[in-house]
């Protein structure tokens, strides 16, 4: 399939797939109407906080309470020991490994919640909660992987039952020895060691839950802020023991995810607890220290990317070996069956027959996370690993990186087309997105500019990445989280007025759901986009799905809007075909009506058919018009696209400004394309972010530095650089309206583009690295060393 | 301490303790939750509210310290029942994504149109410069502010 334009087959009174309708919930959020975790208000409502663990590495002696449980306002001051008597002081995490709700024999962060307290009110449970007294002996900190899996290195887990180190996990995929021969007979290996920094998703909008257990119903109602409401009900069923009937998660507006809000976060667990015992609500909101030094950490990977290449200028293969920094805790929210998430993926957009990926991942003292931080599964680490060694590549043989990389890349007659690591590539054309993007940017020119520029002293640089993203998990066969098959779901229900309602198992945070999902049944029902609903985050009021992470909303529950959409036009056509006295296989669909082929007159619409259903259905048919599906994908699908940076470095201070961002998305067809760039101008900020400033970073005691917002940089409107947006259409052949997602392409594929432009820019000087985020200093330092060198 | 405010227009008189940080009047005493929080060291911004027209991070004042003055929250955005340029034009322009900022750029965006009708990207880039987002690159918020000035000067010459 090649690269097609789209255009809307509805017309804009329909508003199906391809219209830029406006946002239905933005009429909410503009007049300060959203409903947050935060402003639920119930009556009665204790407020919760937590005490945290101030070192990183330490046995706990004693705990002792007494002062916070004195204060006028607390009401129960809750410890492990506590929880442990509900068998709740450990809880499992979303990568079958074990962690401390609260901690009982040791901490293993700085920041590890170790008790809290339930209170009146919010400032009394603050102050309560530093009047706790924990006697500690302190034990070595260990800060880095490389430490960790040293023979002497203290165990972290110790916990654990047949431990002996503190090796997490070791995984591997690819053909090694072929990969081998491959490198044996080839005429060059260039290499890359790189440190994919650890990073943080805060969204603006910290965790939080109000946990209203009724003790006299034993009904839970748990609203809180996630991104996976069924998948959490059923691990609150699994943690707590309740019956999973009584659970009622209601995930209420989301201020932005991006991976934070996947996992179940020891908060949550002792909230519901404390609701339990005490038959009060409880209120838990992180503070934004907590939510940085305690939750969702993301990457933290050290990368040795290795490619073999021959003097012409093809790839023969590629070798990674790739050793993660976990924290104290394996709590990666992954398929269960690949312990580096889909980070195999990282043979990128080229064609090559071998490659072999090692992957090891080690404890350390510090948060738990390895969430996929605006990405599917650790696919923006792989993403980033291949583009900086294609860009090298290049380098090393002479050639420029665009020549070098449309000598590599699949070639669109070569789908599906089934990668060395196992992957089947849905759909792509590399090439029509890469000119497009050089075309845009003026390729050439730019080149030529850059040359003219180095004479005069002044250090301009040209960074490309073509990325190749894996979204959409499953199918169920081979993905799936704690047993959990990762397919989605939509129910819809389409009213005898001919208004419906749509239900589904993901949850939007900022994504427009309620207005793209409705233009999902517009296009496959014909009813106005704006006559149909969108409820989710509701476990009562929807049917069972895995949530909103990884792009899946669009893949999975998308498509499952679309074939219950089709499902229900099929039993409209029998309705029809009752209402119009004629054979169903006469009839003829077009945009909401059914009509005698050859007699447009004749029609019915969608409408009258829906009326029908309930008032005067064909006899021997079920009345009504509703149904649900659950959708299990075929295969995942592969959103790509070309992103070109230009930036000026300054020689004197190492600052690097960009000067353009052109960015070339394919995503397949679209739903909304005004929906569509605003996610990828997000998406290209936080590739931004992470290239330039965000980093978590920790002291050799295992302080973490990086824990607030002063010192853990986020981009403001001032230093995020404009974007030029373009796009290629290459439909995903097994979606059912050819969509393939796009909410993390630009974070995928921007942070290397960024990279490559600044080293591009001192590449001639002979600097070939610099780690994210590539900050003034270590720009200059990696000048310094050039030109001393 | 007893101080009398006047939110939106409406005065309200509470007894509360002086260490009481303003955003947490506004959200549970006033019971207004447009005004969000998301970070303890007014960097973020989404807290920002107007007070007698100027911005100003509600984390970062206490109650007892707004005693006699005006504060406009989203909630007092719009103007005789009808959305406000800035509102109106934050949703043409998709000027926001999971809205948890909104409240605090719109806020900003009319003081900064007040002060100055004509704003230029890069002022209206440096206004907005303590307020983060992590969902649109700033890019249709921007647009949404230049299009509301636009509306705004238009309004005030016909």
């Amino acid at each position: 399939m090649t690269a097609t334009e789209h255009r809307p087959h509805t017309p804009p009174e329909i508003g199906g797939l391809g219209h830029s309708r406006k946002r239905v919930e933005d009429a909410r959020f503009i007049e300060g109407r959203g409903n947050y975790v935060d402003d639920i208000e119930l009556p009665g409502m204790l407020h919760m906080a937590i005490h945290r663990s101030p070192v990183a590495h330490a046995r706990i002696l004693s705990i002792d309470t007494s002062e916070a449980e004195a204060v006028e306002g607390v009401v129960a001051v809750v410890t492990g020991e506590f929880l442990a008597g509900y068998n709740l002081a450990w809880m499992p995490t979303l990568s079958g490994d074990t962690q401390a709700v609260l901690a009982t024999d040791k901490v293993r962060f700085q920041g590890q919640e170790v008790a809290a307290v339930i209170a009146t009110d919010r400032y009394v449970a603050e102050d309560a909660a530093r009047m706790i007294h924990v006697d500690y002996e302190e034990l070595e900190p260990i800060v880095n992987p490389q430490r960790s899996l040293e023979d002497d290195a203290p165990l972290i887990r110790d916990d654990k039952e047949d431990v002996e180190s503190n090796l997490c996990y070791e995984w591997d995929s690819g053909d090694k020895d072929g990969t081998d021969a491959a490198f044996a007979g080839a005429d060059k290996i260039v290499t890359l060691q790189t440190h994919y920094p650890r990073s943080h998703p805060s969204p603006l909008e910290t965790c939080g839950v109000v946990a209203d257990v009724n003790p006299a119903t034993s009904q839970a109602t748990i609203y809180m802020t996630s991104q996976a409401p069924h998948a959490h009900r059923t691990v609150f069923a699994l943690v707590a023991g309740l019956p999973e009937q009584n659970i009622r998660i209601v995930s209420p507006d989301i201020g932005g995810g991006f991976g934070n809000k996947v996992p179940v976060y020891p908060g949550y667990v002792v909230a519901t607890a404390a609701s339990l015992v005490i038959g009060k609500p409880v209120k838990w909101m992180e503070t934004r220290t907590e939510n940085l030094i305690s939750t969702g950490f993301a990457r933290d990977y050290y990368m040795k990317g290795e490619l073999a290449v021959s003097n012409e200028g093809k790839i023969l293969g590629l070798r990674v070996d790739m050793l993660s920094d976990q924290g104290a805790f394996y709590a990666d929210a992954q398929p269960t069956k690949f312990r580096a998430g889909l980070f195999h993926i990282v043979t990128g957009s080229y064609d090559y027959p071998v490659a072999h990926v090692a992957t090891r991942g080690a404890y350390t003292n510090k948060a738990p996370g390895g969430v996929a931080y605006r990405c599917s599964f650790r696919v923006t680490e792989a993403s980033y690993l291949i583009e900086r060694l294609v860009q090298n590549a290049a380098y090393e043989l002479g050639m420029d990186p665009a020549e070098f990389r449309l000598k590599n890349f699949i070639q669109p007659d070569q789908f599906p087309y089934h990668s060395p690591t196992g992957f089947v590539y849905d759909s792509g054309d590399y090439e029509a997105a890469l000119r497009k993007a050089m075309g845009m940017v003026g390729y050439d020119q730019i080149q030529a500019e850059k040359e003219q520029a180095r004479k005069e002293g002044k250090l301009v640089g040209i960074g490309i990445a073509s990325f190749t993203e894996v979204v959409g998990a499953g199918h169920g066969e081979d993905y799936d989280i704690l047993g959990l098959k990762m397919f989605d779901s939509a129910e819809l229900r389409v009213h005898p007025t001919g208004k419906a309602i749509l239900k589904l198992g993901v949850r939007s945070q900022g994504q427009g759901h309620e207005t793209t999902f409705a233009q999902i049944v517009a296009e496959e029902l014909g009813i106005p986009a704006d006559d149909i609903k969108i409820v989710e985050g509701d476990t009562d009021n929807t049917p069972y799905g895995l949530g909103t992470y990884a792009s899946r909303s669009t893949p999975v529950a998308g498509a499952a809007t679309a074939v219950i959409s089709r499902k229900l036009r099929e039993k409209g056509k029998k309705i029809a075909a009752h209402l119009l006295e004629a054979s169903e296989e006469d009839l003829t669909w077009d945009n909401g009506k059914f009509h005698v082929a050859g007699d447009p007159e004749s029609a019915v619409t969608i409408q009258d058919v829906a009326f029908a259903a309930y008032t005067n259905p064909p006899p021997g048919l079920e009345p009504g018009l509703e149904g649900v599906h659950y959708y299990d994908p075929p295969n995942m699908t592969y959103p790509f696209g070309s992103y070109i940076v230009v930036v000026d470095v300054d020689p004197e201070s190492g600052q690097w400004k960009v000067r353009r961002m052109v960015a070339v998305d394919d995503c397949g067809v679209k739903i909304n394309p005004m929906i569509v760039e605003g996610q990828i101008h997000g998406g290209l900020a936080e590739g931004y972010a992470m290239s330039s400033m965000q980093y978590i970073t920790f002291d050799e005691s295992g302080n973490c530095i990086g824990s607030n917002f002063m010192d853990y940089l986020i981009p403001t409107a001032w230093e995020t650089p404009r974007f030029e947006l373009g796009e290629t259409v290459t439909p995903s052949p097994h979606h059912p309206f050819g969509a393939k997602g796009v909410g993390e392409s630009a974070t995928v594929g921007s942070p290397a583009a960024y990279v490559n432009a600044v080293i591009d820019a001192l590449q001639h000087l002979g600097v070939t690295n610099i780690d994210m985020p590539v900050s003034p200093d270590r720009v200059w330092a990696a000048m310094e060393k050039a030109n001393s060198g | 301490m007893n101080i009398t405010l006047t939110v939106n227009g409406g005065e309200h008189t509470a007894d509360v303790e002086p260490r009481r940080l303003l955003v947490d009047f506004l959200r549970s005493t006033v019971g207004l939750k447009g005004t969000h929080i998301g970070c303890d060291t007014t960097s973020c911004g989404v807290c920002t509210v107007l007070v007698d027209g100027t911005p100003v991070k509600s984390c970062t004042m206490f109650a007892v310290q707004a005693n006699g003055r005006s504060i406009t929250t989203v909630e007092g955005l719009k103007q005789n029942g009808d959305l406000s340029a800035i509102q109106k034009a934050f949703k043409e322009e998709h000027g926001l994504q999971c809205g948890f900022c909104t409240p605090a750029m719109m806020l900003v965006g009319t003081a900064l149109i007040e002060e100055n009708p004509d704003p230029s990207e890069d002022q209206i880039r440096w206004a907005i410069s303590g307020n983060l987002c992590r969902c649109t690159g700033y890019i249709n918020i921007v647009k949404a502010i230049m299009a509301a000035a636009e509306t705004t000067r238009e309004g005030a010459s016909s």
